[in-house]
């Protein structure tokens, strides 16, 4: 075999690799659709976040609009504060919105449930570095059923 | 006390090899680079052990990927969870199959070839000829097939986890009616660019190291005879995959163990 058709041959093995990364990174790993672009990052306070992890999801009605970027102990008050890394697309939240760490399905994965307020004139949109104030924390199975025991007991 | 002589023995050959193993390494590596000399040697040897393993890729990549989806999907819809067959399918071709499956049959196929070529090329005296002509057999030899060897691997590795994921379309979709909008959105939800398909690809770098290093060094060490070269070459293959199957241990628990 000549050289020649070995070099065609190999670029031809390269190409298909190439290929099969290209549909990888953008059928397989859906790069590119959303979610590398730039964000900004927002602050929520929680009491408790349960089951929540970094990389789950902020959700606005089930469209995904970014991603929990980390969690960490306020060195204060000892509650939990998790930083929200939010697409840069989505950034007209007014400062009334609400977040609640909610589960998809009865056994799913935890997520962030993004609820946006209402915008009067004189509320500001949410900015890069903002808390978000209104946090409701996530619901944990062992609390409700000892709230639900102690209700009956005081019966 | 002579079974303390057996080991320590024992142990001193096992070290002395791996000495040995690490100086063809370096000399093969460490050089002046000479890239228009080295390169089309290189492509050659892609051409030979990239090229030429296509078929086995392919093929196995495309029915390991059926299978999977095939067993996956009688599971997954008992808890009508057959959507989850996509990410299942996908995840495992990408973080464990792929790589590993790749490795083994990178070894059986390609890495037995190379340390047959070198051991022969070793009994009939070849490589002493190259070595009387001032042409350093590491440098001509030894290293465009383990460059070859570190590039192909990767690349086999990603097209087999692509046919793979198409195989699984093909059972999963096409013969056994999940939804296509749901095979692809939640894979494309759940797999992760850098996490799945970039930790992948360094584990198939490190196969691709050791099963080349493990093939190139055991036909450089054979012993000149046809009795050596076929134990050189069966140590290549079962080398190879117990160190493909023990690292991949090490590399899964130290990228997704936490």
């Amino acid at each position: 075999m000549t050289t020649r058709k070995i070099e065609i041959m190999v670029g031809f093995f390269v190409a298909l690799a190439i290929a099969a990364t290209l549909m990888l990174a953008l059928k397989v790993a859906g790069q590119g659709a959303s979610g590398n672009g730039e964000t900004y990052t927002l602050y929520a306070k929680f009491d408790n976040i349960g089951g929540l992890k970094v990389r789950s999801s902020v959700k606005v009605g089930g469209v995904t609009i970014g991603r929990v970027e980390g969690i960490k102990l306020d060195d204060e008050d000892f509650t939990p504060v998790v930083t929200l890394s939010i697409s840069k697309s989505y950034a007209q939240f007014p400062e009334t919105s609400s977040v609640s760490i909610l589960t998809s399905g009865l056994l799913g994965e935890q997520y962030i449930g993004f609820q946006p307020g209402f915008a009067i004139d004189d509320i500001e949109n949410l900015s890069d570095g903002d808390f978000i104030e209104d946090t409701k924390s996530a619901l944990v199975l062992e609390d409700l059923i000892g709230q639900f025991l102690f209700s009956r007991g005081s019966e | 006390m002579e079974w303390f002589a057996r080991l320590g023995a024992g142990t001193l050959d096992k070290l002395s090899a791996f000495g040995r193993a690490t100086f063809v390494l370096l000399g093969a590596v460490v050089a002046k680079p000479r890239p228009l000399k080295h390169i089309p040697l290189t492509i050659k040897q892609i051409y030979v052990v990239g090229v030429q393993s296509l078929s086995i890729i392919i093929v196995s990549g495309l029915f390991i990927g059926m299978v999977m989806a095939l067993q996956g999907y009688t599971i997954l819809v008992d808890y009508g969870a057959e959507g989850s067959l996509g990410p299942m399918v996908a995840l495992s071709l990408l973080r464990e199959l792929g790589p590993v499956v790749t490795a083994l049959l990178f070894a059986g196929r390609a890495g037995s070839a190379l340390t047959a070529e070198i051991g022969l090329m070793k009994a009939t005296e070849q490589l002493s000829s190259l070595e009387m002509m001032a042409v350093d057999p590491l440098r001509r030899i030894v290293a465009p097939r383990l460059w070859a060897g570190m590039i192909s691997m990767p690349l086999l590795a990603l097209i087999f986890s692509a046919v793979g994921i198409l195989g699984g379309h093909l059972v999963g979709v096409d013969w056994l009616g999940v939804d296509a909008g749901s095979y692809w959105s939640i894979m494309q939800s759940t797999v992760e660019w850098n996490e799945d398909v970039l930790n992948g690809v360094i584990k198939s770098i490190v196969f691709a190291f050791v099963c080349t290093w493990i093939a190139i060094f055991k036909g450089y060490d054979a012993v000149p005879t046809s009795e050596g070269i076929s134990l050189a070459t069966t140590q290549t293959v079962v080398y190879s995959s117990l160190a493909v199957l023990g690292l991949d241990f090490v590399l899964t628990a130290l990228m997704f163990g936490i």
